[in-house]
């Protein structure tokens, strides 16, 4: 009975019907922050890199990093790297076995989104 | 490389809208995932309506009034209806719990059920779970000794016994695997929060010799490692268990070994 058309079986659907959790949530945006950080870290160092070549080659990516764009993007950074930092900080209490429980692991991932903007918006007004 | 996207043959189609009972004044609709192996169809979404004043409180209750009332050929698994099987875990609602001891009060609106994510499907909400029993069977579920069995029974202090508390009360009912994107990305190679629980109660069990071992099989970047806490497995076992902070506890007895 088992036997039975085993070999076109469908997959059952996954990430299109599981109702968005915190905990996933959270999760899955400590990577994205993270391969977001890395992104942005590539163009500063091109900036970095540009400077001490030639007058030309700053003047090109200095102009980028500082039009709108530029802005958004290194805000958006700021709050990437604070997101990831508090991220692997999580990991770190859970990798010592504390708040391993679900409400406080939920916890903790809406005061990543929170802290992450609250920091933020310090590090705005401090630089 | 993780598949996000469902494979051509398994894409959802709409599927067949049966009658709404007649003369009822309290109903509900339910849409249910349907695919049969015979027909070489893909799967589809079925809809049915159900007279609320004349069905039980919980979502197994809705399934056999369909079963019976409407539409036989509707299939799914169930046996014990009190949450001790394991056999109805199914997605409701956009979680996975068991259909017997979820109350139909608990959802909102409409009433979706799927099989368990990311899973084989055998038909309808019919998952095949043989490479999950699989993966169970390869933790050694089962006490292992090298001293010399004792003239009674293996004893075991109280306080030992305590700590399979949250550990034993396991069904296998797959929810929580199949709630895990860890799971659903790399189910072939990484054992799952399910079978990871066991090894962790057969790994704290005072009685068991085989510690070492256990350690061993599970020493791999793909096994135990593909956790990353993200923890849809503590949030949606429909026992209250807490696979997440088992493998946690497993992680840190590696380390507490290497050193």
């Amino acid at each position: 009975m088992a036997d039975v058309n085993r070999g076109n079986r469908p997959l059952s659907p996954h990430l299109t019907i599981y109702r968005p959790q915190m905990t996933s949530g959270s999760s899955i945006m400590v990577r994205i922050t993270g391969i977001a950080v890395l992104a942005l870290g590539l163009f500063v160092a091109w900036w970095l890199l540009a400077a001490s070549t030639s007058a030309e080659a700053f003047s090109g990516i200095d102009g980028f990093m500082r039009s709108w764009f530029g802005d958004l993007m290194l805000l958006g950074g700021t709050w990437a790297l604070w997101y990831h930092m508090l991220g692997r900080l999580r990991h770190v209490i859970w990798d010592f076995g504390y708040c391993l429980e679900v409400e406080i692991s939920e916890k903790m991932g809406l005061g990543m989104f929170i802290g992450a903007t609250v920091l933020t918006v310090f590090t705005m007004i401090v630089v | 490389m993780a598949e996000f996207t469902l494979p051509k043959n398994s894409r959802i189609t709409v599927g067949k809208t049966w009658p709404k009972p007649a003369g009822a004044t309290n109903v509900r609709k339910f849409q249910i995932y349907r695919w049969n192996p015979d027909d070489g169809k893909n799967p589809s979404l079925d809809t049915y309506f159900l007279d609320m004043d004349k069905c039980g409180p919980m979502i197994l209750d809705a399934l056999i009034k369909i079963k019976n009332e409407i539409d036989p050929t509707l299939t799914f698994r169930r046996s014990c209806r009190e949450g001790i099987c394991g056999s109805c875990a199914m997605n409701i609602d956009g979680i996975n719990t068991l259909a017997c001891i979820y109350g139909l009060d608990e959802v909102k609106g409409d009433v979706k059920i799927y099989p368990l994510p990311h899973m084989p499907v055998v038909k309808d909400l019919i998952p095949d779970l043989t490479h999950f029993y699989a993966q169970h069977a390869s933790i050694m579920p089962w006490l292992e000794t090298k001293t010399n069995r004792p003239a009674k029974e293996w004893k075991q202090s109280i306080e030992d016994r305590k700590k399979l508390d949250g550990l034993y009360e396991c069904v296998m009912c797959a929810s929580c695997s199949t709630s895990c994107p860890s799971y659903w990305w790399n189910g072939d190679k990484y054992l799952g929060p399910a079978a990871l629980l066991h090894a962790y109660r057969w790994l704290i069990d005072s009685r068991d010799e085989a510690t070492g071992e256990r350690l061993d099989n599970l020493e791999d970047p793909f096994k135990l490692y593909r956790c990353h806490t993200i923890m849809n497995c503590a949030k949606t076992c429909p026992k209250g268990l807490n696979p997440a902070k088992a493998i946690a506890h497993i992680k840190q007895m590696m380390v507490e070994r290497a050193h």
